[in-house]
């Protein structure tokens, strides 16, 4: 049975202030972030302005600067923050004894 | 032969509720139903301890030697027999029958129930490593743990505590005031990080080194060391910390192997209803051994909630539980930290910051849509509760916000909300900078004496000019005083602090700060951990202050100079050999051409700094293909970073029929010099072998230009958005002075420019004489700053590309799973 959750490791695999990436094959990558009050979160891999890849950004506060042309993205709602705008997809995440889990449909759906 | 079972005779008709956990929860419901119905169970409670109900929570106290256990009992015998409850204590049940709805201790004792109540609280988590069961290992939990760790401090020694939460750092303090040496290790980065933000934490952890405690944090446990009993705690690193005596306090478990065994339903905890049934509905369970909602809970105020809610539900008056939020303190005397809600903000919440390093307090109010979300104070936690209080009842501070971080009494005190009258009705004696003893009066006068910006200010009677924590008053009292007329500041550094970037540099120095949140803290930072512009900057700045010190913090640094290569649009990466002053040979070739076919990329291209640059690597290749490169002997070009590019040459005398000098030779030298250095922004240099400068010198950041009699060493040029031709800086006669000029000009660039200042702006702002008079004068001060850089060089000159090739921060380069949707759709139409 596969469950609604999918697993992708322990909290601490993902640098405090970084963030990792979860591979779908023949979809997009799906980027994992743990913030430096070590929340973790999780976006499409993929910046609503050019498709930066969002997992190779300066992660501070609950945002990312895209790597690309440093818009800030929040990583609870994906939405760009202050004048820009567009919108990434959330996948959402829980944490389970020290268990990042991601939503399975969501992953399915952001990555198609 | 078998135990015959102990019956015990049942003359009371009322039903019987056995009570399973003599604890605080426990007690609290029984409590808590005698206050609504006293007689309407009989009641037991049966205790695996040997104690009567005291409060754990002051457990800490008992062991820092502030109580004593008889100052901490709740209930004492008496309130058993006053109310006619049963306490069987020291005998633990080790058995449920739900069928014959009996229960049997260990010491044989069976009891029949109609209601049951598990409140058997958690286990300390001990965490699985070779020593673990060493004599002289204990946990934090119960009475019996306190005499244990009092036993051993009497002989003193060393103590080494796992654990750097709440728990442990408690018992850490416990034992060092009781005379032993304590090392606390801790697995996170930073102390107590469920509770505590980043910044709150290294204030907690600085006051605790400064009590004579060892703090490690990132410290992961391989082992506990010893012979029957323990001598050391050894970590992954090698690290060994002699250790008479370890206490473990990295967690706790809900206590659910009874609950399990008697096939209640159980996940994380027991799990419970609103009402604190379990799934079988003659069974309850409460505190910390339950789980309500996907939740678990390790404070006591949340269980007061639920034992509420159980008493309710068993006098047939049904309430419900509800969750809230929670709030800590730390119990260590002398250190206020206080923590509530979430404080991870989110979406639309929004940090109010305010530090003041000269008191030691840090306060950070998260409010979201008008409401306080979360709050962490440090040094000053009067204003806890006050908080606490508008975050539970969800009350709107829109009308207090201006001033809801300065606390209670400022923020509902009236006139004072309105900030400029409050500075207004101050007296000229009030003193508004507490760093350097400056009053109202004193910085008034400065204003009318023609100081008419912040920086003007600071600069005439030094208001506000170290810790900055009085900016904001300053800036009030400017604009009273003049109206209109306030200049505009100095550009600051971002809009996390009101100090420019020469104020933050010039302060790293002067205080000797260490780390990005120690500058935070000491310079009054309004956002928690910063910002993508002020985070890579304070790196730089620290970095530069301690070479080989200073542990660069990656998270705070530009993709390019964290993945050692260029992002390109795509998301793949570039990687640029570094090829000596542009030269190059067969076997560096044939190494550039074997990585493009084996890694399929899609293009090569020379670049405009001489060299090959490979396009199109997939992040999870770069690894390999370093490893390939580094094989023919090539390191990085750093073509990603701030810090040396390329150094361009011409052919120069050894070829070139007008060449004067060994432009190429001297370039690759100075390549050999300079190449690893971190500096304010990119750097290039080139050499060209006479005037008609075809390595393009005077448009470099250090160009030298050789002529008959030696070399002319150019500053300050740049090609890209704004050109700009360099200064001559002088003329020297060998090559040995040349490369000395070159270093301590570098060294003055990375110590005065602000980052991201290329060379010629910075030029262009403090004027080529000053340069001038830095570097030509005297001899002794220009060989100084060449030695400041040959010095850091010494730590900076490792092949980046070589330390991933051998494994380290991999995990940067792979992904940290694989999904195969492909079955799982499958799946889902079958
Ligand atoms: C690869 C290369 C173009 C080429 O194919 O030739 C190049 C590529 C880039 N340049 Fe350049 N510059 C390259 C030589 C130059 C030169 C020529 C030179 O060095 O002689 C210049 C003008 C000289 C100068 O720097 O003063 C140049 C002026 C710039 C500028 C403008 C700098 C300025 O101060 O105004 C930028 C933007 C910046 O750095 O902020 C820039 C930025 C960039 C970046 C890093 C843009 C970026 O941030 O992603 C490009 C990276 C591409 C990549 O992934 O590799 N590049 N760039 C050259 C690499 C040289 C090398 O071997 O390391
Ligand atoms: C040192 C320390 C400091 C703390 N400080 C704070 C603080 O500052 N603030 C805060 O909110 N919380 C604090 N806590 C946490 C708080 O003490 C707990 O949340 C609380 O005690 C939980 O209550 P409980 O009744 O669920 O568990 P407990 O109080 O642990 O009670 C469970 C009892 O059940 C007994 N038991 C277990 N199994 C059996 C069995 N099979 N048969 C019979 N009895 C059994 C146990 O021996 C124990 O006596 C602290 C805890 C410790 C250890
Ligand atoms: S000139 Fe512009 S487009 Fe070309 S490499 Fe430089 S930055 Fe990129
Ligand atoms: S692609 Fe992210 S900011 Fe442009």
């Amino acid at each position: 049975m596969i469950g609604e959750w999918l697993d992708i490791g322990w909290v601490e695999e993902i640098p405090l202030r970084g963030s990792r990436t979860v591979q779908v094959a023949g979809g997009e990558d799906i980027a994992v972030f743990r913030t430096g009050e070590n929340k973790v979160f999780a976006l499409l891999d993929r910046c609503p302005h050019k498709h930066g890849r969002l997992s190779q950004g300066i992660v501070h506060g609950g945002a990312v600067a895209c790597p690309l042309h440093n818009w800030r993205i929040s990583l609870a709602t994906g939405e760009a923050l202050g004048a820009d705008k567009g919108c990434t997809p959330v996948v959402p995440v829980k944490i389970s004894g020290g268990r990042v889990l991601i939503c399975r449909a969501s992953t399915l759906r952001a990555a198609a | 032969m078998k135990h015959e079972p102990i019956r015990v005779a049942e003359a009371d008709k009322r039903p019987h509720l056995i009570v399973i956990g003599n604890g605080m929860a426990g007690c609290r419901a029984v409590e808590e139903l005698l206050a609504r119905d006293p007689a309407r169970y009989r009641v037991t409670i049966v205790g695996a301890e040997r104690h009567v109900n005291y409060n754990r929570i002051m457990l800490s106290p008992v062991l820092a030697g502030e109580k004593t256990f008889d100052d901490i009992v709740i209930n004492g015998r008496d309130w058993y027999d006053s109310n006619g409850i049963t306490l069987i204590a020291g005998d633990p049940i080790v058995a449920i029958d739900r069928a014959a709805r009996t229960v049997t201790s260990r010491g044989g004792i069976v009891m029949h129930y109609d209601r049951l109540l598990i409140a058997t609280g958690s286990d300390p988590f001990i965490i699985p490593v070779p020593g673990k069961d060493l004599t002289g290992v204990i946990s934090f939990r119960d009475m019996t743990d306190v005499d244990a760790m009092l036993a051993a401090a009497e002989k003193g020694g060393s103590a080494v505590v796992i654990g750097g939460g709440l728990l442990g750092l408690e018992a850490a303090h416990g034992l060092s005031l009781r005379g032993m040496t304590v090392t606390v290790i801790h697995l996170m980065p930073t102390l107590m990080e469920r509770q505590l933000d980043e910044a709150a934490g290294w204030l907690l952890k600085t006051a605790l080194e400064a009590r004579g405690q060892t703090i490690m944090t990132g410290a992961d446990t391989a082992e506990i060391v010893g012979d029957g009993r323990v001598e050391a705690v050894r970590l992954k690193d090698g690290t060994e910390i002699p250790a008479d005596l370890v206490v473990m306090a990295v967690g706790i478990r809900p206590s659910v192997a009874l609950a399990r065994e008697a096939g209640l339903e159980v996940g994380r905890g027991i799990k419970v209803d609103d009402h604190m049934v379990t799934s079988d509905p003659a069974i309850l369970a409460v505190g910390e051994c339950v789980e309500h909602q996907g939740q678990v809970y390790g404070l006591v105020a949340p269980l007061w909630d639920m034992c509420r809610a159980l008493a309710d539900g068993l006098v047939d008056a049904p309430s419900g539980y509800t969750p809230a939020p929670t709030s800590t303190k730390l119990k260590v005397a002398g250190l206020d930290v206080f923590s509530a809600g979430d404080f991870s903000g989110g979406d639309g919440a929004e940090d109010i910051v305010l530090r003041d390093a000269s008191r030691g307090i840090y306060k950070r109010v998260v409010v979201k849509e008008d409401r306080i979300v979360g709050a962490v104070l440090y040094g000053d936690t009067a204003d806890g509760n006050w908080y606490f209080d508008l975050l539970r009842r969800a009350e709107s501070v829109a009308d207090i916000r201006e001033a809801l971080i300065f606390g209670q009494a400022f923020a509902t005190g009236g006139a004072l909300a309105d900030p400029k009258a409050a500075v207004a009705a101050l007296s000229e004696e009030a003193e508004i900078c507490g760093c350097n003893g400056v009053s109202k009066g004193q910085v008034a006068a400065c204003i009318s004496m023609g100081a008419h910006s912040l920086d003007a200010v600071r600069a005439a009677c030094k208001a506000s000019a170290s810790c900055g924590s009085c900016t904001g008053i300053v800036e009030i009292l400017l604009a009273l005083t003049l109206g209109g007329e306030v200049e505009a500041g100095p550009k600051t550094m971002c809009k996390c602090t009101s100090f420019g970037h020469d104020d933050v540099r010039r302060e790293i120095v002067a205080q000797g700060m260490r780390s990005i949140p120690e500058v935070m803290q000491k310079l009054h930072w309004t956002t928690p951990d910063g910002c993508s512009s002020c985070r890579p900057a304070l790196n730089y700045y620290l970095l530069c202050a301690l070479p080989g010190d200073y542990v660069d913090d990656q998270q705070s640094r530009f993709v390019n100079e964290r993945m050692h290569a260029n992002i390109q649009k795509d998301g793949t990466y570039s990687v640029v050999p570094r090829m000596w002053g542009g030269l190059t040979n067969p076997r560096e070739l044939r190494a550039i051409a074997d990585v493009v076919e084996k890694f399929n990329a899609p293009m090569v291209k020379v670049t405009g700094g001489q060299r090959l640059d490979i396009f199109g690597i997939r992040k999870e290749d770069l690894p390999a293909v370093w490893a390939d490169l580094n094989a023919a002997g090539m390191v990085s070009g750093h073509a990603y970073g701030k810090s040396l590019r390329t150094v361009k040459t011409c052919v120069g005398s050894e070829w070139c029929r007008f060449g004067t000098q060994d432009s190429t030779g001297l370039g690759v030298k100075l390549e050999r010099a300079t190449w690893g250095s971190w500096m304010p922004h990119k750097f290039k240099i080139a050499v060209s072998g006479c005037p008609r400068n075809c390595a393009e010198a005077t448009i470099k950041d250090f160009g030298v230009v050789c002529v008959d009699s030696g070399y002319e060493l150019h500053v300050g040029g740049n090609g890209g958005i704004k050109v700009r031709a360099t200064d001559l800086l002088c003329k020297v006669a060998t090559e040995a002075e040349a490369m000395e000029m070159c270093a301590a000009f570098i060294q003055l660039y990375r110590e005065e420019a602000r980052y991201l200042e290329r060379t010629a702006p910075w030029i262009e702002r403090v004027g080529l004489p000053y340069i001038q008079a830095r570097l030509l004068p005297d001899a002794a001060a220009r060989a100084e700053l060449a030695r400041r850089f040959f010095f850091s060089q010494q730590f900076s000159q490792d092949d980046p590309w070589a330390a991933r090739v051998e494994g380290g921060e991999r995990e940067q380069h792979a992904p940290m799973a694989r999904f195969e949707p492909v079955a799982a759709r499958q799946e889902e139409m079958a």
